[in-house]
């Protein structure tokens, strides 16, 4: 698999979180990462990954660095953007609460869904139009989508109903962390949709 | 669509992953719900609910001991970052009252007064995933061996002098460093050595790094000692006396925030220092007698 996306320059929001896992996924699957802190760092990127972490955190960060203005025009422009847990989170229109939030997907998204560090949990996915069967999904105090604007499709649902894997265009939302098992078929469905942008 | 049934809760997986979600972020020690307000944001990854900050600690003597529940309730309902509370060593029943509460991490914490002194919390039986502190290799593996789920320096807390975080995680990257160079018939000796347990030697030497995230703490008291210990290679960084003991702890806070996010750029750290008011006073380590260092505190 390695080198057949050396071509892809995919940046990955470092402010907070565990970027380096997204980091190491990408370097092994070939493609080039960049870690953006700084809004000169997104410059000549192909897609843009926002790691799992603490969004509050995350968009605080975000704003003090004058990424959120960069970042929601290249959502705009169509750059591919995939969201884990906190980067879900940061792409959606609202989340029922005040917080710093890039509003890129029409999508509602209710944070502490299942509750404390308690409550998370491991679980095999069924994911719309990802081949190899179930996909084991890490659920850290993870949100949940609660209500999809049109144009938005509903990847994956947990067995209550609950949509934790969302698309708009060339947006991608998962309330799980796929950075931190070692199947790298999300990643590599998120490099194949770069390819295609 | 649906998951197949085989959900499993409290795994390994998952208790150091929510570590791995506080990395590169800072976890303030807070002691009412308006602290953890301001900490929240100020863009704390973490807050830490503790009756008396480390300095107060020091100062007032006697025993420390876990939280009243109220406070960590009152602090739990104040935020929707994860609440961490500290328990003695070897107090398993502190443990066991913090994970009733529903806290998100437990710190066995050094800084309040150990109530056993062989032994610490079987942690691998519970389901709260537990944070412990270590002065090198050795301690932060026998840590591990028990179940801990994330390794903080203890450094010297109460203090805001960073000299013992800085020695803790020196020696304890050192060691690491040192362990990669053995050829594989010495790692049993290395483990002796050090008290660790070897398949956790084996699995360090295997990773140049420790298996779990990695955070400093204890002195930790400005911008730039943030930005020092994340050079130093830590994960992320616990700030306990040195937020609310300072003049401005709301704009101390977002500094050392935004220092230990952009570690390796000193104009920013120098922009984010400007007019921060006063630090903690703090106490110099050197000027401490054996008996008042909080570090040697652990097994």
């Amino acid at each position: 698999m390695r080198s057949s996306h050396a071509d892809l320059r995919i940046g990955v929001l470092a402010l907070q979180g565990d970027f380096a896992e997204h980091v190491q996924m990408l370097a092994r699957l070939g493609a080039q990462a960049v870690e953006v802190r700084r809004p000169a760092d997104l410059d000549g990127i192909d897609g843009l990954i926002l790691p799992g972490g603490e969004s509050t955190t995350i968009g605080n960060l975000m704003e003090r660095s004058g990424l959120t203005a960069p970042i929601q025009r290249l959502a705009r422009n169509g750059t591919p953007m995939w969201g884990t847990c906190a980067g879900l989170i940061l792409m959606a229109r609202g989340v029922g609460r005040r917080q710093p939030l890039l509003r890129v997907m029409d999508v509602q998204v209710e944070r502490n869904a299942f509750g404390r560090q308690l409550d998370s949990f491991e679980a095999n996915l069924d994911i719309d139009g990802l081949p190899g069967g179930a996909f084991r999904a890490v659920f850290i105090r993870a949100p949940v989508v609660r209500r999809c604007g049109r144009g938005v499709r509903a990847l994956s649902r947990l067995d209550d109903g609950a949509v934790v894997a969302v698309q708009q265009d060339r947006l991608l939302g998962t309330a799980f962390h796929p950075e931190l098992t070692g199947d790298p078929r999300l990643h590599a469905h998120f490099m194949a949709m770069t390819r295609r942008a | 669509m649906s998951t197949n049934g085989a959900v499993s809760k409290n795994t390994e997986t998952i208790k150091r992953g929510l570590a791995q979600m506080l990395k590169g972020g800072v976890i303030m020690d807070v002691v009412t719900a308006e602290q953890a307000s301001i900490a929240e944001a100020a863009g704390a990854a973490a807050v830490m609910a503790l009756e008396r900050v480390p300095a107060d600690i020091r100062a007032h003597g006697g025993v420390a001991r876990m939280a009243d529940p109220d406070k960590i309730i009152e602090i739990q309902q104040a935020v929707t970052i994860p609440v961490m509370a500290k328990c003695r060593i070897g107090h398993f029943v502190e443990a066991e009252v913090l994970q009733a509460l529903g806290v998100d991490y437990i710190d066995e914490s050094e800084v309040l007064t150990p109530a056993d002194e062989e032994h610490h919390v079987a942690k691998a039986g519970f389901d709260v995933p537990f944070v412990c502190g270590c002065r090198d290799l050795g301690e932060a593996l026998r840590r591990i061996g028990e179940g801990a789920a994330m390794i903080r320096t203890k450094g010297e807390a109460g203090t805001g002098d960073v000299v013992e975080a800085v020695r803790h995680m020196r020696r304890l990257m050192g060691e690491i460093r040192r362990l990669q160079n053995l050829p594989d018939e010495e790692r049993p000796a290395f483990a002796k050595e050090i008290q660790a347990p070897l398949p956790l030697v084996e699995e360090v030497a295997a990773l140049g790094r420790l298996p779990v995230v990695n955070f400093a703490a204890g002195g930790i008291a400005s911008p730039a000692d943030a930005a020092l210990m994340m050079r130093l290679g830590c994960d992320g960084n616990f700030v306990g006396s040195g937020i609310f003991k300072s003049s401005d702890p709301a704009r101390r806070a977002q500094a050392i925030v935004e220092a230990t996010t952009n570690f390796r750029d000193a104009a920013l750290v120098a922009e984010v220092s400007r007019s921060l008011g006063e630090p903690m006073s703090g106490i110099a380590n050197r000027g401490l007698q054996p008996e008042e260092m909080l570090a040697g505190r652990g097994w």
